[in-house]
């Protein structure tokens, strides 16, 4: 009998940080699933390339860092990384975007920080925007929303299995076709486009990719799958829902006064919800909770400015979509957010504001 | 009930694992072959051993007594002979040794007389506390706080509420739970005996709403009384002494503070019991109610021990399957400390033995990054920001752990014990407490020591200008004795040596009083520039030293006049003594 001596407590919740980015990972299958109905077969050799990309890498980098290899990848951060990103990328992007991309997120946005937990940037985030900025030609060249799996029998152009890794892997089609023939804009830029054509927005609903029930065809699924996903995530608490609904209520609320001030110029927030990352960024980027604000009304700040930026970016701003941006901007201001939101302890009378006395001098 | 229950943020609801050991009756325990009973079972200073190695003991003889306020007496929990008073294993995370009296009983268990106090309410409160005290009672709960201590409030602190802490929310102990269902009444008297001492205006008992039988055995005992029983909602840490203060009334401990400045005193079932035998019987704290719980043993339940009895005592008893036992801990799981030598005792604040196997409390999982998810922050029941003194504690910047107010951390183990990524928070905060905790007895010791050291160094600067002041006045005496030889007659031998003596002490005072008054007045230059706030003792030190200076030298110069008027009677060299006159100022 050798009786262990352990500090209190002496019992924890079973679980660890893997359980946790498993759940993350099983509630993205929605979207994932909604995501290759519409899209395609690519969107699934996407999320593969991605996360045997981010496996290998981060197991190269831990093996160089003289880190234990299995214990790290036991932790399902880096598929994270990987199948967000994945998601977020045109379903026929040549191969070495998410190779690029994934590398990208895991070697400089994640463990060149230090790895899990010390990263300031959401890793999907920065090697999405990393591949925007650096290819925005592949980056923007998404496929209509009738080319996927549930349309291979009713629509002769629905891209096939076969045809998606000619075209991942070598730029044409076996019919010859290249990979610029079968893409077109998202709900997204066409709006942003025809915008700037002064169409109003009634005219556009002329465009197919208008066409859907609430939002842009295909997208607005999409979007309901991560809502789906999300609520899940929040049923077995994973993620809270300060961030998710203070990104909803703040997007919602700017364009809905945008939309009742000048309905033919500016799109419905039904529209905004569910179009392009809005959904996936309320539940699952704005929600990492390594880059997020901590502190409870933290949290609130940081979802609503998140939800303010994509709004101003979208309409105001040159790109179509904002997500990545807006997640990337509050990750820098998050700290600061944390310092002056401290709860106010236990038997004291004010709350700590700001940094501590060493932080000022 | 009307109460309003005030809910404290965060806490956590680990498994409650209660039934195992409250099926059964509180049993008793058969008489251990030793009791060793350790001079310190609560905070303060360790009780002084009052009997002989060999002596014959009572059962509730004193075997030591409390030194100072703050300690407490041990007794002799049955008649028996002392046989070692030295150093065992003793209650402690570290397994360190202490002081302990080793009493081997005789079996007679006979009693010392003793006598209770008939009517409570007719003798002076100080009589109560002083019985109290008598009988060697500390805070039960776990702490050890010496309970007439906390009794008697600081002068002038009105204590507006009673609480006794019956909320029992750690996992597995029931001890406080069996003893309320067999001995309410008792409880109940206990704590009006306390309520009287501290004239409380509002008496209140705070019990968990998973102790319906305890709740209901209180609610009868308490009927006729100004007793009133809270039923607070099943959350750990409920039982935290804030915790449940701000749940029953509102009100906030400040930090840095004891309940009594904000009118609340918080005791626990025990305590309250033990006052109670100790007022109406007059017997001193000799036995506890102590739950045996964990998968290692066999007959689970509660037992009432005698104080001293070692565990391994208690583990034979209860047929634990030694084993399978793979941690021993004393206290509860959420905060309780493993202990690693079965000969350990029951103190006055052990409420449980829980002895695990490996299943029940498996190894702790290894260390992952923190993803700072909030979790533990959102469990803190003191609203800190766990994630962000964790950073800070592991990266060694203690003022930044301060900061994020870590000295108000109760080590509950909520955070821990939510933590995704397993990470031994509380052993953290601990760390950075102790090193706060050590830095800040080195400055005061290092304060200390340069006080010391500059103190001494004025002492040996005074000393070497008396020494110089000295030998200047012996060759100055030397010189004039010299000048007094050759032309002094034989007639007057015998006067000159002793008024020499006489000029050389009135030399010396004229000269230090003359360095004291300078040192004055340079402390008094050097205390104006500071500004510092004892200006006014310094004034008046340097005026009197200056006086003191004026004297000296009056009393000198007069001595050299007649001296110099001695002289000239004697001898014709009056152009000597003048330069001595000058040396002497």
């Amino acid at each position: 009998m050798a009786l262990l001596s352990i500090t209190s407590p002496h019992t924890t919740k079973s679980g660890n940080a893997g359980v946790v980015m498993r759940q993350v990972l099983y509630a993205t299958i929605p979207a994932m699933l909604a995501s290759s109905w519409y899209f395609g077969w690519g969107v699934i050799v996407n999320c593969l390339l991605a996360s045997a990309t981010a496996i290998s890498c981060e197991a190269a980098i831990l093996h160089i860092r003289n880190r234990p290899v299995v214990f790290y990848l036991r932790d399902y951060s880096a598929l994270v990384t990987a199948i967000l990103l994945a998601l977020a990328l045109p379903p026929l992007a040549p191969w070495w975007i998410p190779v690029l991309g994934t590398f990208f997120a895991i070697a400089f946005a994640k463990q060149a920080y230090g790895g899990l937990g010390s990263n300031p940037f959401n890793p999907a985030m920065a090697g999405y925007v990393f591949l925007l900025i650096s290819f925005p030609v592949q980056m923007t060249s998404w496929l209509p929303a009738d080319a996927g799996i549930g349309h291979s029998f009713s629509n002769p152009n629905a891209v096939g299995l076969w045809d998606t890794l000619l075209l991942i892997f070598s730029g044409n089609s076996s019919s010859g076709a290249a990979f610029e023939a079968f893409t077109g804009a998202t709900p997204l830029d066409a709006l942003k486009t025809e915008l700037s054509l002064a169409k109003t927005t009634e005219v556009m609903h002329n465009n197919p990719v208008f066409s859907g029930f609430i939002a842009g065809r295909g997208w607005e699924i999409i979007n309901l799958g991560f809502l789906l996903g999300g609520l899940y995530l929040l049923s077995i608490r994973i993620i809270s829902w300060q961030i998710p609904v203070s990104f909803i209520v703040c997007l919602a609320f700017l364009s809905s006064v945008f939309y009742l001030y000048d309905s033919d110029r500016y799109a419905s927030p039904i529209f905004h919800l569910f179009s392009g990352g809005s959904m996936m960024c309320a539940f699952f980027i704005a929600t990492d909770p390594v880059t997020a604000a901590t502190s409870r009304s933290g949290h609130f700040i940081y979802g609503a400015l998140i939800g303010f930026f994509v709004f101003i970016i979208r309409v105001f701003g040159g790109y179509p979509d904002a997500v990545a941006f807006s997640v990337l901007l509050l990750n820098l201001v998050a700290p600061t957010i944390d310092y002056y939101t401290q709860p106010r302890t236990y038997g004291h009378k004010h709350a700590n504001r700001g940094f501590s006395k060493k932080d000022k001098s | 009930m009307s109460r309003r229950i005030w809910n404290f943020p965060g806490g956590i609801h680990p498994p409650e694992n209660k039934q195992q050991s409250k099926g059964s009756a509180i049993r008793s325990v058969a008489l251990p072959e030793r009791l060793i009973l350790p001079l310190q079972q609560h905070i303060g200073s360790p009780a002084k051993p009052v009997v002989m190695l060999g002596e014959k003991v009572l059962k509730g003889q004193m075997i030591a007594e409390a030194n100072g306020v703050v300690s407490a007496h041990v007794h002799a929990p049955s008649s028996g002979t002392v046989t070692d008073i030295g150093d065992y294993p003793i209650q402690h995370p570290s397994g360190i040794k202490g002081s302990c009296i080793v009493i081997k009983p005789d079996g007679k268990d006979q009693w010392l007389p003793h006598e209770g106090i008939e009517d409570y309410k007719t003798v002076e409160t100080n009589l109560l506390l002083e019985k109290i005290r008598n009988a060697g009672i500390a805070g039960m709960g776990g702490a050890g706080f010496p309970t007439q201590v906390k009794l008697s409030p600081p002068a002038g602190t009105e204590i507006e509420t009673l609480i006794l802490n019956a909320v029992e929310c750690e996992p597995y102990i029931t001890a406080d739970d069996l003893l309320m269902q067999e001995r309410a009444h008792d409880i109940i008297n206990g704590l009006l005996i306390m309520a009287h001492i501290v004239k409380a205006k509002e008496i209140l008992v705070g019990i968990e709403d998973n102790k319906p039988e305890a709740i209901h055995a209180m609610e009868q005992a308490a009927l006729d009384t100004p007793v009133e029983i809270v039923v607070v909602p099943t959350k750990y840490p409920s039982g935290g002494e804030k915790q449940l203060i701000y749940m029953l009334t509102g009100k906030e401990v400040p930090s840095n503070a004891l309940p009594a400045h904000i009118g609340v005193i918080c005791q626990n079932t025990g305590t309250a019991y033990a006052t109670h035998r100790a007022v109406v019987h007059g017997e001193p704290l000799i036995s506890r109610i102590t739950t045996l719980t964990g998968e290692a043993f066999a007959k689970k339940g509660n037992v009432e021990v005698l104080l001293g009895t070692p565990i391994s005592h208690l583990l034979a008893e209860a047929q634990a399957d030694i084993d399978n036992m793979s941690r021993l801990i004393m206290g509860g799981p959420m905060m309780g400390f493993s202990i690693t030598n079965i000969e350990v005792p029951v103190v006055k604040v052990t409420n449980c033995i829980l002895a695990s196997s490996k299943d029940e409390l498996p190894l702790p999982q290894a260390e992952q990054p923190c993803i700072r998810c909030g979790d533990c922050a959102k469990a803190c029941p003191a609203q800190l920001l766990p994630q962000q003194m964790f950073f800070y504690a592991k990266a060694l910047e203690f003022d930044k752990t301060q900061h994020y107010n870590i000295m108000d951390c109760i080590e509950c183990g909520a955070c821990s014990y939510v933590c995704p990524s397993n990470i031994p928070l509380v052993q953290y905060y601990r760390f950075a407490k102790g090193n706060i905790r050590k830095q800040a007895l080195e400055t005061r010791q290092a304060d200390k020591s340069r006080e010391r050291f500059e103190f001494h160094k004025a002492r040996l600067e005074q000393e070497a200008a008396e020494r110089e002041a000295k030998r200047k006045a012996r060759l100055e005496a030397a010189a004039q004795k010299k000048a007094d030889t050759p032309s002094g007659t034989l007639s007057t031998p015998a006067p000159a040596p002793q008024e020499d003596a006489k000029l050389l002490v009135l030399k010396t005072a004229a000269a230090t009083s003359a360095k004291q008054f300078q040192q004055a007045k340079k402390a008094l230059a050097l205390a104006e520039k500071n500004a510092a706030d004892n200006l006014t003792e310094l004034q008046a030190k340097v005026t009197q030293l200056e006086a003191k200076a004026d004297t000296a030298k009056t009393a000198l110069r007069e001595a050299l006049k007649a001296q110099k008027t001695l002289a000239a009677e004697t001898t014709p060299s009056g152009a000597k003594s003048t330069a001595d006159t000058k040396s002497g100022s």
